[in-house]
């Protein structure tokens, strides 16, 4: 696997891995991302997967670039191409439109079809995770309908619901906490994936289906979900 | 001990939540991590205690107990029961007590530590707060009039005699107080030289870009916060346009907006980004950074990634001699 790898600073080295977002990249990162910890390497403090790159962070004090480099380029070598890793593919339940997600029409009208068509293509396909970021469970997802895309809201809202899942752009995703943001709201998820010391249901390199639920079965899972962190 | 006084922006800062990257958890924690060891060293707690950061001016807080408080980073006139007291050193206050820190006569922030160190619940392996996420330190929030910290207890070893003397002779090497940085000086400012890895982006910029970026003079803009350092100087121009595609951000990480004005990301900053980034500040110099006031001045200067690891050991170095002067006689 081809890896180009560079400093940053004195704690850090980026490992490039492509240059485009693909599955193909997105596999890659994962795939060396899972080496890198089941290598146990002496003084590596953390990674951060992104759309095409690991970020590896070292304690200067135990580790130096050109070990680490030297390290990563090995692991790069050992992984073939095509033993990347699957990953999950996790269940995202959503209650689409009214309250719960207050754009659905605009999306339909942007798109010239119904609300339904909408939900059966947004439910439709499951979706790669590339990176977590922007706030903490935050996933940047691959692979939205093409019909399906639309620009942010012209004023974004100061308060966006927890759960929320919105399209802004040609990206889809779940603010899972309460946020300011631009993107058009079609749904909300009744999961609590904001719940520091417990670990989110998915990570970079797994996959999200968003399953379409009604009103009841969103008040009855949020009522599982609030007595699971009580 | 309870806070009478918040000052503009004080709040609970340890060495930070580390490890949670990954899940999009910002690193937050101390911006002048030395400051914040040296003041929990005094006091004789491990370097990594939490501690109250106070920014642009300190707080007024009143002890309910008797205990060692050591005030270091930013300079003021600190004054115990209308009593001035040095900074960087070790002081016995009795509860009752109140400590009114004050103005910053120089530099940003300031950090009050206590012996047996602030002592809220730690949120994913840290105690402090992160104001976006609402967790850590006391509600996840700045610290306002009335409220109450708990301070933990303290661990055992430590003669206060010991730390008066190792004050003394921060007093005599007076170097030993601050991370060894490099600085210039221009028309009576001191201008610190922030050292600098070029990249992960730096092939982002033609090579005059570069040359401008490590030779301009930068001012710090009022828009400022721990989250980065808004500059204002020499515009650094890329080649096609400063937008990457997002990748993992470390506090030091200098990128370039589209206005070709750098940022100097602070303990605050967001996982990932999407701007190209130039350089990384290294550790040691992240300390003068966080320093700096809005109108300072600041240049960069490129070194490698070994000189910066060898660099980032002397800080270390320079904090165990210091753990040394108190542990031991």
């Amino acid at each position: 696997m081809e890896i180009d790898i560079r400093p940053v600073g004195a704690c850090g080295a980026l490992a490039v891995l492509g240059s485009q977002i693909s599955e193909t990249t997105g596999a890659r990162v994962a795939a060396l991302e899972r080496a890198v910890h089941r290598a146990h390497i002496a003084g590596i403090t953390e990674t951060v997967p992104a759309f095409a790159s690991l970020l590896v962070r070292y304690d200067p004090l135990r580790a130096d670039y050109d070990g680490v480099s030297a390290e990563l380029r090995r692991l790069a070598g050992d992984i073939a191409a095509g033993n990347a890793h699957a990953g999950r593919t996790v269940d995202v339940p959503v209650c689409y439109g009214g309250a719960y997600g207050e754009d659905l029409p605009a999306v339909a009208r942007h798109a010239g079809l119904s609300e339904e068509e909408v939900i059966r293509l947004h439910s439709g396909r499951t979706y790669r995770i590339y990176m977590l970021g922007f706030l903490p469970g935050f996933p940047y997802l691959g692979g939205l309908d093409e019909r399906l895309f639309t620009p942010r809201r012209e004023t974004p809202r100061t308060r966006i619901p927890a759960g929320s899942v919105g399209i802004g752009g040609q990206q889809t995703g779940i603010y899972p906490m309460e946020s300011p943001g631009g993107w058009q709201l079609i749904g909300r998820t009744p999961l609590c994936l904001f719940a520091p010391g417990r670990d989110l249901p998915y990570a970079a390199g797994d996959s999200i289906r968003f399953v379409p639920i009604d009103a009841r079965e969103f008040e009855q899972i949020a009522a599982r979900e609030r007595e699971g962190h009580a | 001990m309870n806070i009478l006084f918040p000052g503009p922006l004080s709040a609970v800062q340890d060495m930070g939540r580390t490890g949670h990257a990954a899940q999009g958890y910002p690193e937050c924690g101390a911006c002048d991590k030395y400051a914040l060891a040296l003041g929990n060293l005094l006091c004789g707690n491990p370097e990594t205690a939490a501690a109250i950061e106070m920014t642009l001016a300190g707080a007024t807080v009143q002890f309910d107990q008797d205990t060692v408080i050591a005030l270091t980073g930013a300079a003021c006139d600190a004054k115990l029961d209308g009593q001035s007291i040095p900074l960087n050193a070790p002081m016995r206050v009795p509860a009752g007590a109140t400590l009114e820190t004050g103005m910053f006569t120089a530099g940003l922030r300031g950090y009050l530590c206590v012996q047996g160190g602030v002592d809220v619940a730690p949120v994913l392996g840290s105690r402090s707060t992160d104001q976006k996420c609402r967790i850590g330190g006391l509600e996840g929030r700045a610290l306002r009039k009335g409220d109450h910290l708990p301070i933990g207890k303290p661990a055992p070893g430590y003669a206060f005699s010991r730390a008066a003397h190792a004050a003394k002779v921060l007093l005599d090497k007076p170097w030993l107080m601050r991370p060894r940085t490099a600085h210039a000086y221009l028309g009576g400012q001191v201008i610190p030289l922030l050292r600098a890895v070029p990249g992960p982006q730096d092939d982002a910029f033609p090579s005059e870009s570069l040359r401008t970026f490590f030779s301009g003079l930068y001012a710090v803009t009022p828009d400022s916060n721990r989250m980065g350092v808004k500059l204002s100087g020499p515009a650094v121009a890329s080649k096609n346009g400063s937008d990457i595609l997002s990748d993992g951000i470390v506090e030091g990480s200098v990128q370039i907006s589209a206005n070709g004005q750098p940022i100097l990301m602070l303990a605050d900053h967001q996982t990932t980004g999407g701007y190209a980034k130039i350089a990384t500040v290294i550790a040691p110099d992240l300390s003068a950074a966080a320093q700096l006031r809005p109108g300072e001045l600041a240049a960069f200067r490129p070194i490698t990634a070994q000189q910066a690891v060898r660099l980032s050991r002397e800080t270390a170095q320079q904090l165990r001699y210091i753990k040394e002067l108190i542990d031991h006689d």
